[in-house]
């Protein structure tokens, strides 16, 4: 018998990751239209390396060293490949497989060596802890009579996303254009160097606050699959920011309840329930599509009798 | 701080140091098996890796080694063993499905093929995982130990394992030599082969299937993770060191099998530690001193390139102003000071001191009262290079159309390196002339001997 | 406001390279106010790397390209450039009006919206273009044509003097030439210069009043009937130099340039 106690801290889980996936596929979705899909894998892996640094360097897990570790180490990785890619004439992908690769190992490697010290280890990296998420929280004020102001990933993914909505919502606009066409975005004078760095900055962040959820991999699944089942069906940019939510929610309620049911992972099985809908998506396309040349056919068959 | 004090401890040295005698005694038959073991491993994804990236499908490599994951972990749920064969068997399945789907939707849907990668590698890695997940909840017998495939663990590696290890490995090498020519052809230009009536679909099939053999073989060494970079980065590295295919393949192998016996060693000697980072981080090392340090593009050779080129511009810009100060004296003094050099080119005064200085060394300009003069060789030289100057300015009026400020930009540029060949060239090229466009003489070949 | 007498369009001693490879040397030319213009060459020739260049779109390691005498920078707002159709994903999830509108951006600063104003005039760019049919479309379901008039709105909608366009007259349908053709005169009645890449040696004469001819280097600019000659033609499609471009293209790799001019 499920007591009251269980229930809000099944609510915090539930409401810790519906913004870390409504987050992922936000900013997912300028990733997918921008081809960037790969970037997005590189910097979600690649952040290991800045919260590991963050904890070892700093001593804490303070919500803001972390996030500076992470946007730091997120942006070196796209600077660092885009240099690699213009330095030695690498393929852009191969030298994003070659940068994050490293940054990631170092990263396991850190870990590894320092579990002791910092509150990580393998298994976190991979799958997050969400099931942990409620018991990590916030007091206001003094450490025994304090308010408890609930979990601290949650209270870091609330920040992570409002400042993603916000800042779609504010350049929205500018967004779109360096988004749909760059080179007519230049030739109006606007800085796209700024905004592929903004956007990268963003997709640090998200991921560096999706990872005591999710983990350092899951989170690429969150980023790239709500938002590309959105691209198959969107008309408009607006619309597919508000698919790509919806589909991300659907996914973590889905998800939930398959975690629930089988017992396993609950962030993995968020991240299959997103590929499950996208499969679900493309098979109702195929499906339509079927129809609609049987459809043609027919008509042409009746065409040539008539 | 304790952790830290672990780390520092000089008997923790000494007991690294014997246990990698001991590893390199060949006596613990295991550790021998897990090296060699290692050493094809990497040889062959090295190898394998490349036509990938020649292919420009630098990523497939790690897109098909997380899609093993979901096979493996399907397989032992079905099977409920942890036998070599019956893992590989899963995994190759599910791997050659995350190729199918990698291929299918950008050819189908509107996905591009960067998004497509994408979603396979993290769809089916979360899958894997869900299924890892749900096998830790169950009370299976010897569940324990897949989770090693993730980040790969040499030193848990069975003599079974390594047994299907070296088949597959010496399956792939002797594929790629057996079709190297083919390979070579189709990662060079497809449509071409297509032209040629070779079956592009058949072989890029058979590539895709030798890294899906290489990948999923590799699993328990270097892990899922990371299984993309001992794919890619040692032909990226290979890169810098020979532009020849053959030795490409042949470097790449040795710098993957270099890399993967590191992480084998490292493995034995701190066996909780994962393998493919250790992989991975030695790889990289691998790549950035090649980066460095190679004979041809290294970014080293290119920046000593770039300072030897600016002294040499710098050396002959003087030469040529000395010659045309000569000329406005109508040779009849030679002799010239700081003063009168700079009045004529823009230079730094310490700059033009230093390479008044090299130039000296060379033998080329005496000092002579109260100022610098042209030696024989130095006329010798300067007199080549007003030459050639002077024959671009008039090419390129006669051909170009360009006023002659233009041209004689142009030529101050040219006149370092063109040599003996394009003269003639542009003497061919020329009709009969004997002046520049500004009105200049040319000065013929055997000017000195005249003189 | 611009002064319609400058000169709209000159180009200084532009030098583009690819990798090393010379793409052009030396390009200068100016272009006369309320003129069309066509940019002519063999395939190769460096016409799109030309505009691309003179935008700021290519990075160009010589010279410079001054708009109304003045630089880039300064003038944007006065000069609308369309670029080749192949550049961008038509699928993506955007419907013309909003294709159009991103003309106005120039005029707005990154948070602003377009206003109503901003609508009535990309309302009649389409209609201008006779595209008005179609404002709620989305890219994908455009055929070829129609997707240049819904750049070519774009371009108006910007209200520029100058326009500069990559190809436009390629693979379009008869209807999308006729708009074309209108759009230019229309454009031209107002004072506007338009500068095209022009492929089409047959229809240069009908279509443009000036021509600039290039081949890695530039061999002839002027009015039509004066440039287009047998000769220039000749020189324009008749190769080109190779000792000049093998020389240029050791002088980029061996990064000359640069050492020359620190001394």
């Amino acid at each position: 018998m499920p007591s009251i106690e269980n229930w809000i801290l099944d609510l915090w889980i539930i409401a810790t990751a519906s913004l870390v996936a409504a987050s992922c596929a936000m900013v997912g979705v300028f990733l997918i239209l921008r081809r960037q899909a790969l970037m997005g894998d590189a910097i979600s892996h690649s952040v290991l390396l800045g919260i590991v640094l963050a904890y070892l360097l700093a001593g804490t897990n303070t919500l803001w060293v972390m996030l500076t570790g992470a946007v730091i180490i997120g942006l070196l990785t796209a600077w660092l490949s885009e240099s690699l890619h213009k330095l030695s004439r690498l393929q852009s992908d191969a030298s994003i497989g070659i940068v994050f690769t490293l940054f990631f190992s170092i990263g396991v490697i850190l870990v590894s060596l320092y579990t002791g010290h910092i509150d990580l280890d393998q298994e976190c990296v991979l799958y997050g802890e969400i099931a942990f998420v409620p018991f990590d929280t916030v007091i206001w004020g003094d450490m025994e009579t304090g308010t408890d102001l609930g979990p601290r990933a949650f209270w870091l993914i609330l920040i992570v996303f409002t400042l993603v909505a916000l800042s779609i919502a504010i350049g929205f606009e500018r967004l779109k254009t360096v988004t749909f066409h760059p080179s007519l975005a230049v030739s109006l004078g606007i800085n796209i160097t700024f905004w592929h760095y903004f956007l990268m900055t963003l997709v640090s962040m998200t991921t560096v606050a999706s990872f005591d959820a999710v983990g350092a991999i899951l989170v690429v699944a969150l980023l790239i699959i709500p938002a590309s089942s959105a691209y198959l069906l969107a008309t408009s940019l607006k619309r597919m920011l508000w698919l790509a939510i919806a589909y991300s929610q659907g996914s973590v309620w889905i998800g939930y309840a398959l975690s629930y049911w089988l017992d396993s992972s609950i962030a993995a099985s968020i991240a299959v329930s997103a590929g499950a809908l996208l499969a679900l998506t493309l098979m109702v396309i195929q499906i339509r599509k079927w129809i609609q040349q049987q459809h043609y056919a027919k008509q042409l068959q009746s065409g040539e009798s008539a | 701080m304790q952790g830290f004090e672990v780390y520092s401890d000089a008997s923790l040295w000494q007991q690294t140091l014997e246990q990698l005698a001991l590893f390199w005694s060949f006596e613990d038959v295991n550790a021998t098996w897990v090296l060699v073991g290692s050493l094809l491993l990497g040889m062959s994804a090295s190898v394998i890796g490349a036509f990938a990236f020649l292919r420009k499908r630098s990523l497939l490599g790690d897109a098909l080694a997380h899609a093993a994951l979901p096979g493996v972990m399907m397989a032992f749920l079905l099977s409920g063993s942890r036998d070599a064969e019956v893992i590989f068997g899963g995994a190759l399945l599910s791997s050659l499905l995350g190729f199918w789907i990698i291929d299918w939707l950008p050819k189908n849907t509107k996905i591009k093929p960067d998004a497509a990668l994408a979603i396979t590698l993290s769809f089916m890695f979360a899958l894997g995982l869900m299924l890892l997940s749900l096998i830790q909840s169950t009370d299976m017998p010897n569940k324990s130990g897949l989770d090693k495939l993730l980040f790969g663990q040499a030193a848990a590696i069975t003599s079974e394992d390594i047994q299907l290890l070296v088949y597959v490995t010496s399956a792939v090498l002797i594929t790629v030599i057996l079709f190297f020519d083919k390979f070579r052809l189709i990662a060079f230009n497809r449509l071409y082969a297509q032209t040629l009536g070779v079956s592009v679909r058949f072989y890029e099939f058979l590539l895709a299937l030798m890294i899906v053999l290489s990948v999923v073989v590799g699993l328990q060494l270097v892990g899922v993770v990371l299984m993309a970079a001992i794919l890619l980065t040692p032909i990226a590295a290979a890169r810098f060191w020979s532009h020849q295919l053959s030795y490409l393949l042949l470097l790449a192998g040795i710098f993957g099998a270099l890399s993967a016996s590191i992480g084998a060693q490292i493995s034995y000697i701190a066996p909780a530690m994962p393998t493919g980072p250790w992989i991975v981080v030695s790889l990289s090392l691998v790549f950035f001193i090649s980066f460095l340090v190679a004979p041809q593009n290294g970014l080293i050779k290119r920046y000593l390139d770039y300072r030897r080129l600016r002294h040499r511009v710098a050396q002959e810009n003087i030469l040529r102003t000395l010659h045309k100060l000569l000329e406005r004296n109508h040779f009849k003094r030679n002799d010239f000071t700081v003063a009168q050099i700079t009045a004529l080119r823009n230079i730094q005064i310490q700059t033009l001191k230093q390479t008044l200085k090299q130039l000296q060394k060379q033998g080329l300009v005496r000092e002579l009262g109260g100022g610098f003069a042209l030696s024989e060789a130095g006329l010798r030289r300067a007199i080549e290079l007003t030459r050639r100057h002077r024959l671009w300015e008039s090419y390129l009026s006669q051909h170009a159309d360009l006023t002659s400020e233009q041209v004689h930009q142009q030529a101050e540029h040219m006149e370092h390196i063109l040599n003996q060949e394009h003269e003639e060239q542009i003497v061919a090229e020329l009709m009969q002339r004997l002046s520049d466009p500004h009105g200049q003489p040319i000065p013929p070949k055997n000017t000195l001997e005249e003189q | 406001m611009t002064d319609r007498s400058a000169i709209p369009l000159k180009v200084e001693q532009l030098s583009i390279r690819y990798h090393h490879k010379p793409v052009l040397t030396d390009v200068s030319f100016e272009v006369p106010a309320g003129k069309t213009v066509a940019i002519i060459g063999p395939n190769g020739a460096g016409k799109s790397s030309l505009l691309k260049g003179i935008m700021g779109l290519t990075p160009v390691i010589q010279g410079q390209a001054l708009f109304f005498g003045e630089p880039l920078d300064k003038k944007r707002l006065t000069t609308a450039y369309v670029p080749q159709r192949e550049e961008i994903d038509w699928d993506f999830p955007i419907d013309v009006m909003d294709v159009v509108l991103m003309g106005r951006h120039g005029q707005l600063k990154f948070w602003q919206r377009p206003n109503q104003n901003d609508r009535d005039i990309a309302e009649k760019a389409l209609w201008d273009l006779q595209m008005s049919d179609f404002s709620d479309r989305q890219i994908s379901q455009l055929s070829g044509g129609q997707q240049q008039r819904v750049f070519l709105a774009r371009a108006l909608a910007q209200q520029a003097s100058l326009y500069l366009m990559d190809e436009p007259f390629a693979g379009v349908d008869v209807a999308t030439e006729k708009a074309i053709i209108e759009l230019f005169k229309q454009l031209k009645a107002q004072g506007n210069t338009v500068v095209c890449v022009h492929h089409d040696l047959n229809t240069v004469h009908e279509y443009y009043d000036y021509a600039v001819l290039i081949n890695a280097r530039l061999i002839a600019a002027g009015p039509v009937d004066e440039v287009l000659t047998k000769d220039n033609l000749n020189k324009t499609y008749g190769g080109r130099l190779s000792l000049l471009n093998e020389m240029t293209e050791q002088l980029y790799r061996s990064q000359l340039n640069q050492a020359h001019d620190q001394d």
